[in-house]
């Protein structure tokens, strides 16, 4: 497949692809070559077109104009099996896995051995899967389903198939999202043995410092045309930022200190057997509190449980001053919690339906005070949002599931805006979201505190919890193991009271 | 709040149009519905001089009134993502309880108030399973349509119980040239059109029918709302088991036998999706039109029952099959 002699053909050459959403153009004849061996970033705002492009090498959509070269031979790829024949895989943004099948039967899903009537090699299946979730360092029980895997998780199995498949052309879009910073480092480990054996990568991030890390190659999208493809060296940092917003990034600055007030939001002892236990923390009124930790530790949990989605088994919870139980997000709502959780797909958006239905779906008193929706309330409510957090659209009427990724995040963040809560929890809130914005959030979140709210941030990455937070807590395994003030915290004391062995000299 | 003054966007973000208004209307499944409605007339017309004579399609659709009626609060079941198969059975069985206390000598009022409250406590029973105890409604109520039949022959016997002269005949009292029934079948499909497209209620069974683990989140009393459809086609189901009692001067035990494929297909040709948050009243409405013209233009032309079911089926899996596809194809 890889012949040293052929070194300088491109594995895949794409030439003038366009592609027209229902005759909106969201891409424009895009030229890109793929060199065998190469690690190939795609950068670009949210809805530049990415995975757009993405998903048309990998056979999901077809160009509306262009061809493809694979190999100096054209190609037609009307599926993702037939690009899967080619050895082209596609590592999905979202990941899209078979929820009630186990992580084996993910990982040899479309392998399609054997005749459809020989027995299922069940130990081999087994076995095999184990071999690949090895190799990627992680600890996921094979033989449970995917369903109640984390996302981290969910997306290291995706990682795994996409290895499984022996292909030359592996495709990542977003793989490092939700991962933490040792997945991350054992994934660009796979992806730099998997060049070396002449393979070609195409990885896709928001994070820069990944990409500079990783790749030999960047190309720059916006709003649906390649800007540039250049050798990752030769452009700076302030370069490929100008090329992907057509102007300088605005620095996120730290506010001065925002007065802060009461408590707004007060644990004690709370606790959830098997997911958390003892856990006593406060939020005050304009005060951003960091939750940190590796993934896995129970973050995500303690916000669920605060928030009435699991509630927890036990302990106190005061908001505003009032003791609360919540039991349902309904009535967290009503006490003044908002709540953006870390799986938008299945905890946030409405596929199917407009965007403006799923920006205002919290606020149902503000748009319909009678129980009848007023429309030009409902549009110009959304019409705000999306103005205000820059959300890239063809129409509010749009469903939700046809925008990026990126701006489902910012319709969803738009959504709990609009409730006005006084204590905020968001929960990986800047995933997926393009440098641009995420500045630009980064004021909004310090804004947002310097006018009287509470807000609890849980991040896995460590320079926003630094950047933002007037205190940063840190779990690990279901324990709190730090309340570290701005001052003190550095990404070193983080991590050591997020790696669990440290727990027992810190409790 | 205070974050309203970020930039606003680069004209070039908000450049795209919406899609045009005629590929809209043209990939709305009502559409397609509309259009076999025209068809169906317009053959029937072919058949029978019959079909351009409005009030025997009126009288026509009395039969099938009671069943339409159901299907437009099942409609919003649908949608909300679960599924009733029990109101037939209901039906029977209100109705039932409704006659059997009228002919032992309850006011008839009263015993059409215990026939209602019979229906909602059906509901009810459904809602106690599928919401109280997570139980799928397909399975549960396929055991409801079992249980709730049963009673009803338990209480009537196979003999049809009689109901008082004055009672019989809602289908003949008309209201402008239109059967009573049939205003009400209109009426109420006004009414519940625009609570699912105009309110806060309806919206919500869109947004629990198509993602219920995020109708939660966004703080949405998912339990609440289904148990109220619960409750609502439970009721609805007894109103339609007393006018058919009217309407046909009897009760037996298999009063509106198999109805429930009929309410389930009015629903289905009307492009409701059967895995929810899809559909319409409107559809439901112009659906129920096209069943009565089909069934009617059969009996015209005189084809035998049974080949009369194997158009009903295959009509049933055509509209199952042209929703999800062009569902698919507005997804892409
Ligand atoms: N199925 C679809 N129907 C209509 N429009 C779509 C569809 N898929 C994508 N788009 C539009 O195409 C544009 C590019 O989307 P794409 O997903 O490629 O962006 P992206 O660069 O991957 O962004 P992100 O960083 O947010 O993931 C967006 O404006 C999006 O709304
Ligand atoms: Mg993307």
């Amino acid at each position: 497949m890889t012949d040293p002699t052929n070194k300088a053909e491109p594995l895949l050459s794409a030439r003038g692809i366009s592609k027209s959403f229902a005759g909106v153009e969201v891409l424009r004849d895009v030229d890109l070559d793929l060199m065998p061996g190469e690690i190939h970033a795609l950068l670009g705002e949210n809805g530049a077109g990415k995975s757009t492009f993405a998903k048309i090498v990998a056979g999901v959509h077809r160009p509306t104009r262009g061809t493809l070269r694979l190999n100096a031979e054209t190609v037609d790829i009307p599926s993702p099996l037939a690009a899967q024949r080619l050895g082209i895989t596609l590592i999905h943004q979202e990941p899209i896995s078979f929820p009630d099948l186990s992580v084996a039967e993910n990982l040899v899903l479309g392998r399609g051995s054997g005749s459809p009537l020989s027995r299922v090699p069940w130990a081999e299946i087994i076995g095999d899967a184990r071999r690949l979730i090895d190799l990627l360092g992680v600890r996921i029980d094979v033989t449970r389903p995917m369903r109640g895997l984390s996302i981290a998780d969910q997306q290291m199995v995706e990682i795994a198939r996409a290895l499984a498949s022996d292909s030359r052309l592996i495709i990542m879009d977003e793989p490092t999202a939700p991962l933490t910073p040792k997945e991350v480092e054992t994934l660009f480990g796979i992806a730099r043995r998997l060049r070396d054996e002449g393979r070609t990568i195409i990885f896709i991030s928001h994070r820069l410092e990944e990409v500079r890390a990783l790749c030999d190659r960047v190309t720059i999208f916006r709003d649906g045309s390649k800007i540039a493809t250049e050798d990752i060296g030769n452009l700076t940092d302030a370069d490929i930022i100008r090329l992907m917003i057509g102007r300088p990034l605005k620095e996120y600055m730290h506010r001065g200190k925002s007065h802060i007030g009461e408590v707004a939001l007060k644990v004690e002892a709370l606790s959830l057997p098997g997911y958390f236990e003892n856990i006593s923390f406060e939020v005050r009124k304009g005060e951003i509190v960091g939750l940190g930790g590796l993934v896995g530790a129970g973050r995500t949990d303690v916000a669920r449980a605060l928030f009435g989605v699991a509630p927890a088994a036990s302990g106190i919870v005061w908001v505003n001053g009032k003791v609360v139980h919540i039991t349902d997000p309904s009535q967290a709502i009503r006490e003044g919690l908002a709540f953006v959780p870390e799986d938008r797909a299945v905890a946030g958006i409405f596929r199917t339906l407009s965007v403006e239905q799923n920006i205002t779906a919290a606020v149902p008193r503000q748009i319909a005070p009678s129980g009848i929706i007023r429309r030009t309330i409902e549009k110009a409510m959304a019409h705000d949002s999306v103005r205000r957090l820059r959300i890239r659209l063809a129409s509010l009427r749009q469903p939700i599931g046809e925008l990026s990724g990126g701006n489902q995040q910012k319709a969803i963040l738009a959504r709990w805006l609009l409730t006005d809560p006084s204590v905020l929890i968001l929960d990986e809130p800047t995933r997926g979201i393009d440098i641009g914005v995420k500045a630009e959030f980064y004021d909004m979140i310090g804004e947002l505190a310097a006018a009287g709210r509470a807000i609890l941030l849980i991040s896995s990455e460590l320079p926003e919890l630094l950047a933002l937070c007037d205190r940063v807590l840190v779990m690990s395994e279901g324990h709190l193991t730090a309340d570290i003030p701005r001052a003190d915290a550095t990404q070193e004391r983080i991590m050591s009271a997020a790696v669990p062995q440290f727990r027992e000299a810190a409790a | 709040m205070s974050a309203s003054e970020m930039p606003s966007a680069p004209s070039s973000q908000d450049a795209a149009p919406p899609r045009p208004t005629w590929q809209v209307v043209l990939v709305r499944p009502e559409t397609m519905t509309f259009l076999l409605l025209i068809a169906g007339v317009f053959a029937g017309s072919q058949l029978s001089p019959f079909f351009l004579d409005v009030a025997y399609i009126l009288r026509s659709f009395t039969l099938y009134s009671e069943f339409a009626i159901v299907a437009l609060v099942l409609t919003m079941v649908i949608i909300a993502g679960e599924i009733d198969l029990s109101p037939a059975a209901n039906m029977a069985l209100s109705a039932c309880i409704f006659a059997w206390m009228q002919q032992a000598g309850v006011p008839i009022p009263l015993a059409i108030g215990i026939g209602l409250l019979s229906g909602l406590a059906m509901g009810a029973l459904n809602a106690i399973f599928v919401i109280g105890l997570q139980l799928p409604s397909i399975i549960v109520t396929i055991g409801t349509l079992t249980l709730y039949r049963g009673l009803a022959q338990v209480i009537a016997g196979d003999k049809s119980i009689r109901v008082p002269e004055w009672f019989i005949g809602i289908d003949k009292v008309m209201i402008g040239g239109i059967p009573l029934p049939v205003v009400a079948f209109i009426l109420l499909a006004i009414v519940l059109g625009f609570v699912l497209s105009g309110t806060i209620f309806g919206r919500q069974i869109y947004q629990i029918g198509t993602n219920e683990v995020a109708a939660r989140h966004a703080g949405i009393r998912t339990a609440r709302i289904k148990t109220g459809l619960f409750l609502g086609i439970g009721l609805v189901a007894a109103i339609a088991g007393i006018v058919t009692a009217s309407r046909l001067g009897s009760v037996r035990y298999d009063l509106g036998l198999g109805g429930e494929l009929q309410m389930v297909l009015m629903a289905m040709l009307g492009g409701t999706y059967i895995f929810g948050g899809r559909g319409t009243i409107l559809g439901t409405f112009l659906a129920a039109w096209l069943l009565v013209i089909v069934s009617t233009g059969m009996i015209v032309a005189n084809v035998l029952p049974a080949v009369q079911l194997v158009v009903l089926g295959v009509l049933l899996i055509v509209s199952i099959v042209a929703t999800n596809f062009i569902y698919s194809r507005t997804q892409r």
